[in-house]
């Protein structure tokens, strides 16, 4: 491999500015083109078929209800140390503040402009500090990283097959609070759960539009880089609190 | 093409491998580790019948990815760039660590904080960094215990597998100020945690590597455990991702089955803690996430993979490690022993491409070719034909015009090839065949004792006193 004609050794030495900048642009266009070049050039054969994923999916899709669904969500979630609770409309918000005085909470991280941060500051919880996200994380980083005990955040949807909760985090719930704080609640409307992965983009409609960060989280974080051996709150949260609303009267 | 050839190429490779041989300990922690993931890997495809139909999707989604590649980095790169970010194209290491050090320098970055990456490994990302005064901080906690040590990972997944909970939890007790030893896991877990946090909180910049890259959408996807690879993609105002050439495929849902295999063939996980899709950086009324998202694809020998039908295949890889825990090689040397960046299986057919033939063709005869890395693989490359293919361009005529890789002709020599053209002389003409074994069978008594390699740890080969041919000839009536 020779170096590329004019790739610069030299873009290390000027700090700062365009310079560096029409420096790298130059190079990059010079690599592009000839590594691009390099792939046309190779012969590929005939044209392969584009696969049929929808049809290896569609075939094995199971065909089941709320409940069936909620029940594999569950046991997914709760083999990965997932505590899962279920709960209504009318009471989800109490029940989360059960929780978070069980668990010695000082605070809450709730997002703004949420119908379900509303009903929680509508509570006016004397034991628990509601904290607004209001601001850029730039203003407040170090009071989040460690001031914050715990977040609530609602899931888009949720995939039963992987138990995996989906977040497309916005401007009014950012992304920083599924993250960060070391108990992360998620609230979960079950008529939104789908079968599989496949399901859940194709019934959205992602591939049309996705927001700057999509997740899928399944579980605490977690490590086993020592000895192989599982430990759970590695870089994010320690613990994963789901709480499944169900419609009134479609209670499991 | 230069072609240095090289007479001696990787003399240390053997002297690596005996040395981890004779160490119980680290034969110990590699058999152990090996069991422990084929089992988790087995316990996730209970249905044969689905993981062959499971195994075929993704052979084809990488095949059609391949197939369509230039195409495909085109389109991803337009769309990227329409949601607003930077796609940087390298050649080489060199390339690659000089956009990198260039946008740095321009947001005057003092500190990186890095998710996991093997193609920051392979590009020596950190030393590039560091050579030029700005930390480079491994966050993944295997990454992290192996930079602490500074070592390099021995496992693409778990790059800390070498390493006793007692030797990391020595290791923090020497290098992490305030910290007694403890072989706790979870405490040594929390150790890493308090250190790296604040690390997450000051970086100026995220590094994290790419697993799949979505063309039609402009969205690179991050498979991870711990929050590290979101942190570092998340907390820094700049984010660069750095992957190889070949990791894009055409459509959001060729990622699924992509996205299930290798969960389950990496770590016996039906699905990681994280799958992180991004696709901008942080927009107008957003409050958290980078301003700054760029992309840095790299060449780096794999368009020389490319261009050759056979060897095209290298670049299905999706980087699950399923083959170097399943090799009966790799679980005796482990992952230091091959020198390279890759170990295992796929190390030892994806290093020639980025090092050059001449100074890694040890590895591809460093295998049993029994074919377990196939077996195993959730994209279905043909890993011991490569390894053949690769024995092959090893033995070429260095002068030949076609030459397909780097480096080929490294290992002929004279007298193996003049071993070859006589046995090939021999056993293609009957009569002298027949001469040469009715000398070989009378003359067994002046075999030699000492026989190369061979004899090493084996006795010697002698022929039989009786050729086959006489043998029947006794039958005949």
């Amino acid at each position: 491999m020779s170096a590329a004609p004019g790739r610069p050794k030299q873009a290390r030495v000027p700090a700062g500015g365009s310079a560096v900048r029409e420096a790298t642009s130059v190079g990059v266009v010079a690599a592009r083109d000839s590594i691009l070049q390099r792939l046309r050039n190779a012969s590929v054969g005939a044209p392969a078929p584009l696969p049929d994923v929808s049809g290896w999916y569609t075939a094995r899709r199971r065909h089941e209800d709320t409940a069936q669904r909620v029940t594999r969500l569950r046991s997914a979630l709760e083999a990965v140390k997932t505590e899962v609770h279920d709960c209504s409309r009318a009471d989800w918000a109490q029940a989360l503040l059960r929780l978070a005085v069980a668990k010695g909470l000082r605070n809450l991280l709730i997002g703004t402009n949420t119908p379900h941060g509303a009903e929680l500051e509508a509570l006016a919880p004397p034991d628990l500090e509601l904290v607004r996200y209001r601001e850029p994380i730039e203003s407040w980083r170090d009071t989040l990283f460690d001031q914050i005990d715990a977040s609530l955040t609602l899931a888009r949807s949720a995939i039963a097959e992987i138990g995996s909760l989906i977040l497309w985090p916005d401007a009014s719930e950012p992304r920083l609070m599924s993250l960060v704080p070391s108990v992360h609640f998620v609230l979960l409307d079950v008529e939104t759960i789908h079968s599989d992965f496949h399901a859940a983009m194709t019934a959205e409609a992602w591939s049309s539009g996705l927001p700057s960060n999509a997740l899928l989280i399944c579980g605490p974080s977690k490590t086993a880089d020592i000895q192989q051996t599982t430990a759970y709150g590695a870089h994010g949260p320690r613990e994963l609190v789901v709480l499944l609303r169900h419609a009134q009267g479609e209670r499991a | 093409m230069s072609k240095t050839i090289q007479i001696h190429p990787m003399e240390d490779f053997k002297e690596r491998t005996r040395s981890v041989l004779n160490d119980p300990g680290q034969r110990k922690n590699f058999r152990g580790a090996m069991d422990f993931l084929q089992a988790k890997r087995r316990a996730q495809f209970p249905d044969q019948d689905e993981l062959a139909g499971l195994r075929e999707l993704g052979a084809a989604i990488r095949r059609y990815s391949l197939a369509n590649l230039p195409r495909l980095l085109e389109r991803l790169e337009a769309k990227l760039v329409a949601n607003g970010i930077q796609v940087h194209w390298a050649q080489t290491p060199d390339e690659a660590n000089a956009i990198a050090l260039g946008i740095a320098q321009r947001v005057k970055a003092r500190s990186v904080i890095k998710g996991k990456s093997m193609v920051s490994e392979e590009i020596e990302f950190n030393h590039a960094m560091q050579a030029s005064g700005i930390e480079a901080m491994e966050s993944d906690m295997g990454e992290y215990i192996v930079q602490l040590a500074g070592e390099k990972p021995s496992h693409i997944i778990m790059p800390a597998i070498h390493k006793t909970k007692q030797e990391i939890a020595e290791l923090f007790a020497k290098e992490v100020p305030g910290v007694s030893y403890t072989e706790d896991v979870d405490a040594l877990i929390q150790i890493g945690r308090r250190v790296l946090r604040r690390k997450f909180a000051e970086a100026d910049i995220g590094l994290s590597g790419v697993n799949f890259m979505v063309a039609e959408t402009g969205t690179l996807c991050l498979v991870e455990n711990e929050g590290n690879g979101r942190m570092c993609t998340s907390v820094p105002r700049v984010h660069i991702a750095i992957t190889g050439i070949e990791k894009v495929v055409e459509k959001l849902e060729h990622v699924p089955p992509l996205f299930s295999l290798l969960a389950r063939s990496a770590t016996g996980q039906a699905v990681t803690t994280y799958f992180n899709l991004i696709s901008r950086p942080r927009q107008a009324g957003e409050k958290d996430g980078p301003d700054e998202v760029h992309l840095i694809l790299l060449d780096n020998g794999r368009t020389q993979a490319y261009a050759d039908a056979e060897l095209r295949a290298t670049l299905q890889c999706i980087r699950c490690g399923a083959c170097m825990n399943h090799c009966p090689v790799y679980a005796r040397i482990g992952g230091h022993a091959y020198g390279t960046t890759y170990p295992g299986p796929i190390g030892a057919i994806i290093s020639p491409h980025m090092l050059g033939l001449d100074s890694t063709y040890p590895l591809a005869f460093a295998s049993t070719l029994c074919g377990a890395c196939s077996e195993v693989c959730p994209v279905k490359i043909p890993i011991p034909d490569i390894l053949v293919r690769l024995r092959n361009e090893a033995q070429a005529r260095p002068d030949s015009e076609d030459a397909t890789l780097r480096g080929s002709g490294a290992a002929r020599s004279v007298a193996g090839t003049a071993v070859w053209s006589v046995w090939a002389q021999v056993y293609s003409r009957l009569g002298l065949y027949r001469l040469a074994s009715w000398f070989m069978s009378r003359g067994r008594a002046l075999s030699p004792t000492e026989q190369g390699a061979w004899t090493r740890s084996r006795t010697p080969l002698i022929p039989a006193a009786r050729r086959l041919r006489d043998l029947l000839k006794d039958r005949q009536p």
